[in-house]
């Protein structure tokens, strides 16, 4: 078996070094959907961090009897059931969120990066690795989901978790919300201004280009 | 024996069956255990929702100025069922469960509409309607409606409360709507919401004509009792939302029950 890695470098790994969102670029669709507020933002990122968590778990216990041709619907029956559990707690417990959440709950069965774990780190390694593996890596995402909906929110309504920090005009204030931070493409422009800040602090995530782009010759006449 | 081959026809069998029946067990369980907690909420909501519409509710707030729970305030409405073609109402109706929504899509208990008489888009509409009464000492003191139709990205659901002269509007309030959030979607502002208590549903004609403008009619004039500051920037919502309130106190909806309590009143 190939060398098992440390503990620490599952849990903590994912965080900075191996952010699935940052450096992997997976598991957009629903940090651009959720990331809206923070509220839905929190109760997001415990339900994949359960949901990864577990069905790491899950598939590294049955790892060396799952037959490579139906390995991914077993992945898919394992994430899928684990979600449908935590819509139904949600429902029970949290479910004014769970009403505006249940669309994004039901999608993390295609979340790239559950499925992306399962495949590649708990089919091949111990069920206690894996466990904290599916953590750290949904932490990772947590971390960046986090950070959106901190500059989402407070731009796009001017409140904080449902507390106004910027009193706007409408509630008799001084902020314009702009409306631009509450639909989804800005998720991206701020991503993508994390990834270059990060790729900027640690330059070895920096990908070598796949080709030179070539000096542009043609109209040089022209100038 | 042979060696344990993970691939072949009979593990792969195995494991199938195995982990479909552990996750379906596991699914069902959680279900099972849940539901009594879901239904108690869904109900909860739904009664918070009327009592928000109906202003008993603070923004906000989770229990009533003096203090009582949702379900405390409630006990002082009685619900009753409508049949929306006549106004009556229906006695021995079994209302727990009953699903207006899942109803207009049944062709036995729902009446098509046509395009013209659509203008909330909901295609069909339910024979029997729910609505939400206070009884105070002199008679009825407030009527609450549900109240649904197609904005700009999808359905609004929401409730009207209707004062005891069953033509002042005394709140409307959604509990669930598709709008875009910061333009559509402040029909949730408490601010836009208290625009609506004191609009007279009915015009000279006696038709719902509840309208959302963008500059307010002069003041004291018939027309401006009708009408409601719209808001900026969600024209199709503005639209929605005027069409659901005239549609639902109008002919299809429950404009015949209002006649009726009017005349008994």
């Amino acid at each position: 078996m190939a060398s098992t890695p440390t503990a620490k470098e599952v849990v903590f790994g994912p965080v900075f070094n191996n952010n699935p969102i940052a450096l992997q670029v997976l598991g957009l669709c629903s940090a651009l959907a959720v990331s809206i507020s923070m509220s839905k933002t929190l109760v997001m990122c415990v339900a994949v961090i359960f949901v990864t968590a577990m069905s790491n778990f899950a598939v590294s216990l049955i790892r060396n009897r799952i037959p490579m041709s139906i390995r991914i619907i077993v992945q898919m029956t394992v994430i899928a059931s684990l979600v449908i559990v935590v819509d139904q707690v949600l429902k029970a417990v949290a479910y004014d969120i769970s009403k505006s959440l249940s669309v994004f709950v039901g999608l993390i069965i295609t979340n790239c990066i559950v499925m992306g774990r399962a495949e590649a780190f708990a089919m091949s390694n111990p069920p206690w690795i894996s466990l904290l593996d599916g953590f750290g890596t949904a932490v990772g995402y947590s971390v960046m989901l986090i950070a959106v909906a901190l500059i989402r929110e407070p731009l796009g309504t001017g409140t904080l978790m449902g507390y106004p920090i910027l009193p706007t005009v409408a509630n008799g204030g001084w902020y314009v919300p702009n409306g631009m931070f509450l639909l989804p493409p800005i998720a991206f422009f701020i991503m993508g201004g994390f990834i270059w800040a990060l790729r900027s602090w640690k330059s070895d995530q920096v990908e070598a280009p796949d080709y030179q782009i070539a000096a542009n010759i043609q109209y040089r006449g022209a100038m | 024996m042979a060696e344990f081959n993970k691939d072949g026809l009979g593990n792969t069998l195995f494991i199938a069956i195995t982990v479909c029946l552990v996750c379906a067990v596991f699914v069902s369980a959680a279900n099972v255990m849940l539901k009594p907690t879901h239904a108690v909420n869904r109900e909860l909501d739904q009664k918070e929702n009327i009592l928000r519409a109906a202003g008993y509710l603070e923004p906000g707030a989770e229990v009533g100025a003096d203090g009582r729970t949702i379900p405390e305030i409630f006990k002082d409405f009685i619900v009753r069922a409508v049949d929306l073609d006549t106004g009556k109402f229906i006695d021995d109706f079994e209302q727990r469960g009953y699903d207006a929504v899942r109803m207009s899509k049944d062709p036995a208990n729902s009446r098509a509409l046509t395009e013209e008489e659509d203008t909330v888009t909901i295609r069909r509409r339910e024979n029997i309607g729910l609505v939400y009464i206070k009884q105070g000492e002199k008679g009825l003191e407030k009527l609450v409606i549900p109240v649904r139709g197609y904005g700009l990205w999808g359905t609004l659901f929401g409730y009207l409360a209707i004062d005891k002269d069953l033509v002042t509007i005394s709140g409307l309030g959604f509990y669930d709507h598709k709008e875009t959030p910061g333009l559509g979607g402040e029909v949730d502002n408490p601010v836009w919401k208290e625009k609506w208590p004191g609009v007279k549903l009915f015009g000279a004609d006696g038709k719902p004509s509840v309208r959302l403008v963008k500059t307010r009619s002069q003041a004291g004039s018939p027309a401006a009792t009708h009408e409601v500051d719209a808001l900026s920037g969600a024209t199709f919502t503005n639209r929605g939302v005027q069409n659901l309130v005239n549609f639902w106190t109008g002919e299809l909806g429950y404009g015949p029950l209002l006649k009726q309590l009017k005349t008994q009143s």
